[in-house]
């Protein structure tokens, strides 16, 4: 598609000081403070993984105690999806999907910064506890891993409170914003953006949001039900009244498996752009790939009791969930192919976001495999709870949508910041990432298979060398971010080269018809789309 | 209030920036913050909760007196008003999806949870002799009786529906420009609403004092408070929301083109009502 409007003059400069940030109802901006808040986060849950693995270095209690190394992985999990994933991908809709769609901001600008705005009170909730701890009030924050098991956590200390709460802020903010992309992708796109020449960035995220509307309303229930055994003498989740604590297990994977597609399906978006621009070719199977995201999300919300296989399901219900998770990796293979078609026979070059974007590829694809095998419900009786499942789950959500991220912010950083970011350090920090990624996560497999149980602080003398290759890699990987940073931040001091408003020879789309960087206000009268 | 940046060129409205979702997120983070520490017997909790409130209400009536100002100067049109009822849409389903969620705990806990449980062989649980029944307390709870459907909650149900009709004939009439009975019967629904919830107080007091259903009652009770409770709540918080209407409507605003928020606030009371029909079939009667 192409714009006749070049938009000259438009858009007046940014308000200055603090309250252009806390104040403010441009998406640009909103887009910048999430993908700022999830990079902090992303720090913080890895400064936590760092804590683990040191932990786990060698096969003694050497610093900490159980107690606190539970709360670690709890915390550790929470903020990588809620705090990390979720709001990167969520700025990245944030300053894009306006920009993609030629409207003037997203559709609801001042319900669009309170999405964000209920973020930072969140996760001062979530690590509170640790800090009131410091004083010697309560006993840290939640111990029950971030899946929060009944009854674990229905005895667990006043951390779990803060949890419950934080999660409700989450909730709220995450419903807030996708009712917002809903509503701007379905109300304010240019004249001539029909649906079907909507960018795949956009309707992945529109399944996305979609899922978020219908998943997190069952979390945000099951916490009230949480809240309420633990405090107001109700038996949800107690034998006793005749509750059921594996009722807790039920809502929060129905809402817990599809988080892992709302997490992966807004870079299933990005990365066929990135793919197509750097083989130099036109996308292909748009349609495949639209189809694909509806049927995954959908899929998605039928099988979260593939979780649960080892919980006394009846047969019955464990082969329907078996099936119909295989069944998922229908769509994700059409996916898959549709990549591997937009790059074939390419005139590709290896820029830093499709080094990215070709890990993303490979890694995800074995935490994929992988899946199948933990699908099969008389296999998984011996995986379950193993490092196995770590290892996994790992692949599929470090190897897809954090690869996805960093490609895409390596791919849009120049239409940020309006400058080049240092290729060399970008190499580096690619080949650095997928080896140290490796050598942390492949050696995980192994141990589940020999049977060493998740979430101990402490193990067999026999898992002992891999598990020193795992920490050796983890610590490679926490240091290589450091290069991820200081490149984006050298960028945005405005140290590289000038970028063009198209940046790359082959990107195509209306975010790359502005100047990079855009004007503070885009499309404030709608581009003309051929 | 400074209208935002676009209005005057006649595109899409983006307001200015504005200090009322910061507002309100530190009036919730300290509502959240009071209400940990309030579960947990801190003497800070009811502290920080309350002011946490008061900063949300504070926060809430600007965020509105804003949006209400700004509709007043006309810087809405057609496609703006297409956003707020699309995104009113996507709210109630989204709490629709929320009761579905309480309704599928209900219907698990009384066809899966309770007959499992009352499965087992006596080898393999502490509870011998637990017979599967609806309603119950389970294996450890005491004994209570449930509140008879035809009394308060048919009665109840009546006052709902007539409410529903009385805010619906409210908004017709409205638009064929008669705002002098649609400020009555806005005015009526308000009443009915309040009827509702004084009635809906009396069945609880009862249920506590008399029939001995409380919150510690086992299974049966949990899912009947939070399901009544929740809509309960939700009554109310439509009734905030009526009672704004009914203070536009007897200052002048809304006319038949412009309406929106009279609107969304009767979609809002419907989907209030359906919930009760809903609940008042499966947790009163059935
Ligand atoms: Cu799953």
């Amino acid at each position: 598609m192409s714009v006749m409007d070049a938009h000259a003059g438009e858009g007046e400069h940014a308000p200055r000081g603090i309250t252009r940030w806390l104040y403010t109802t441009n998406h640009k901006d909103i887009g910048i403070l999430y993908m700022v808040f999830g990079i902090a986060m992303f720090l913080v849950g890895g400064l936590l993984a760092m804590l683990i693995r040191a932990e786990l270095l060698t096969p003694t209690m050497r610093i900490m105690h159980p107690e606190l190394f539970n709360q670690v992985i709890s915390v550790h999990g929470l903020v990588m999806v809620f705090g990390a994933l979720m709001p990167l991908t969520a700025g990245m809709a944030n300053y894009l999907i306006p920009l993609m769609i030629g409207a003037p901001d997203m559709a609801l600008p001042r319900m669009n910064n309170w999405s964000f705005w209920l973020l930072p009170p969140a996760a001062i909730l979530l690590v509170m506890p640790w800090l009131l701890n410091l004083f010697g009030i309560g006993t840290g924050t939640l111990d029950t891993g971030w899946t929060m098991y009944a009854p674990l956590s229905i005895q667990s200390g006043p951390g779990m409170d803060f949890a419950i709460f934080a999660i409700f802020l989450l909730g709220l903010s995450s419903t807030l914003f996708s009712i917002n992309v809903i509503v701007t992708v379905l109300n304010t796109r240019a004249p001539g953006m029909t649906m079907h020449k909507l960018p795949l960035f956009v309707w992945s995220w529109l399944w996305t949001a979609l899922l978020l509307i219908a998943v997190f309303p069952a979390l945000i229930a099951a916490s009230v039900m949480l809240l309420a055994d633990r405090h107001f003498g109700t038996h949800f989740f107690s034998a006793a009244g005749g509750g059921d604590p594996v009722l807790w297990v039920h809502m929060f994977w129905f809402f817990g498996h599809p988080e892992v597609y709302i997490l992966l399906l807004p870079t299933a978006g990005i990365l066929p752009q990135i793919l197509a621009t750097f083989a130099r070719k036109p996308i292909f199977g748009y349609n495949m790939q639209v189809y694909s995201f509806g049927a995954i999300s959908l899929l998605s919300v039928v099988v979260w009791a593939h979780h649960m296989y080892t919980s006394g399901l009846p047969a019955a219900a464990n082969l329907y969930f078996m099936f119909a998770t295989m069944a998922i990796s229908v769509p994700v293979s059409i996916l898959f192919f549709c990549w591997f078609g937009t790059i074939w026979r390419g005139a590709m070059t290896f820029e830093t976001p499709m080094l990215f974007s070709l890990g993303y590829i490979v890694l995800f694809g074995i935490g994929g495999l992988t899946g199948l095998i933990l699908s099969d419900a008389a296999a998984d009786q011996q995986y379950h709870g193993s490092y196995f499942v770590v290892a996994h789950f790992h692949y599929t959500l470090f190897g897809g949508p954090i690869l996805g991220v960093i490609a895409a912010i390596y791919y849009y950083l120049p239409k940020l910041t309006g400058r080049m970011y240092s290729e060399k350090l970008g190499r580096w920090h690619f080949w650095l990432t997928v080896a140290a990624f490796n050598l942390t996560f492949f050696p995980q497999f192994l141990l589940g298979i020999d049977g060493m149980p998740r979430r101990i602080p402490d193990y067999a003398l026999k898992f002992a060398h891999l598990n020193m290759a795992s920490s050796i890699g983890a610590f490679f990987l926490g240091a290589s971010q450091l290069l991820f940073l200081y490149n984006i931040i050298r960028t945005a001091a405005g140290w590289g080269k000038p970028a063009t408003g198209r940046v790359w020879e082959g990107a195509e789309g209306l975010e790359f018809t502005v100047s990079s960087p855009p004007p503070y206000h885009t499309f404030a009268s709608p581009p003309v789309i051929r | 209030m400074n209208t935002g940046a676009h209005a005057e060129k006649g595109g899409y409205f983006v307001p200015s920036p504005s200090p009322f979702p910061i507002t309100l997120s530190v009036g919730l983070f300290f509502l959240c913050l009071g209400g940990a520490l309030l579960v947990n017997g801190s003497a800070a909790g009811p502290w920080a909760a309350a002011v946490g409130a008061a900063i949300m209400v504070f926060g809430i009536v600007a965020w509105f007196g804003a949006v209400i100002r700004e509709s007043r100067a006309g810087v809405y049109h057609k496609q703006e008003a297409r956003s707020f009822r699309l995104g009113m849409w996507w709210f109630i389903i989204s709490e629709a999806l929320f009761f579905a969620s309480l309704f599928g705990v209900l219907f698990y806990e009384r066809v899966i949870a309770v007959p499992w449980l009352a499965s087992f062989s006596a080898h393999f649980t502490p509870w011998v002799g637990f017979k599967a029944a609806w309603p119950t307390s389970g294996p450890a709870g005491a004994s209570f009786r449930v509140v008879n459907p035809w009394g308060i909650p048919a009665l109840n149900t009546l006052i709902l529906l007539t409410s529903a009709s009385t805010v619906t004939g409210g908004h017709d009439l409205l638009m064929k420009g008669d705002r002098r009975t649609a400020t009555h019967l806005v005015g009526l629904t308000i009443l009915l609403g309040l009827a509702f919830l004084g009635m809906q107080a009396r069945e609880f007091y009862d249920a506590y004092t008399t029939l001995h259903l409380t919150l510690h009652s086992g299974v049966y009770g949990a899912t009947f408070y939070i399901l009544t409770g929740f809509h309960a709540l939700h009554v109310t918080i439509g009734l905030v929301m009526l009672s704004v209407i009914f203070g536009r409507l007897t200052r002048g605003h809304f006319g038949p083109g412009d309406h929106f928020g009279f609107q969304a606030v009767s979609w809002y009371w419907h989907f209030v009502d359906v919930v009760w029909l809903i609940l008042f079939v499966f947790v009163y009667w059935l």
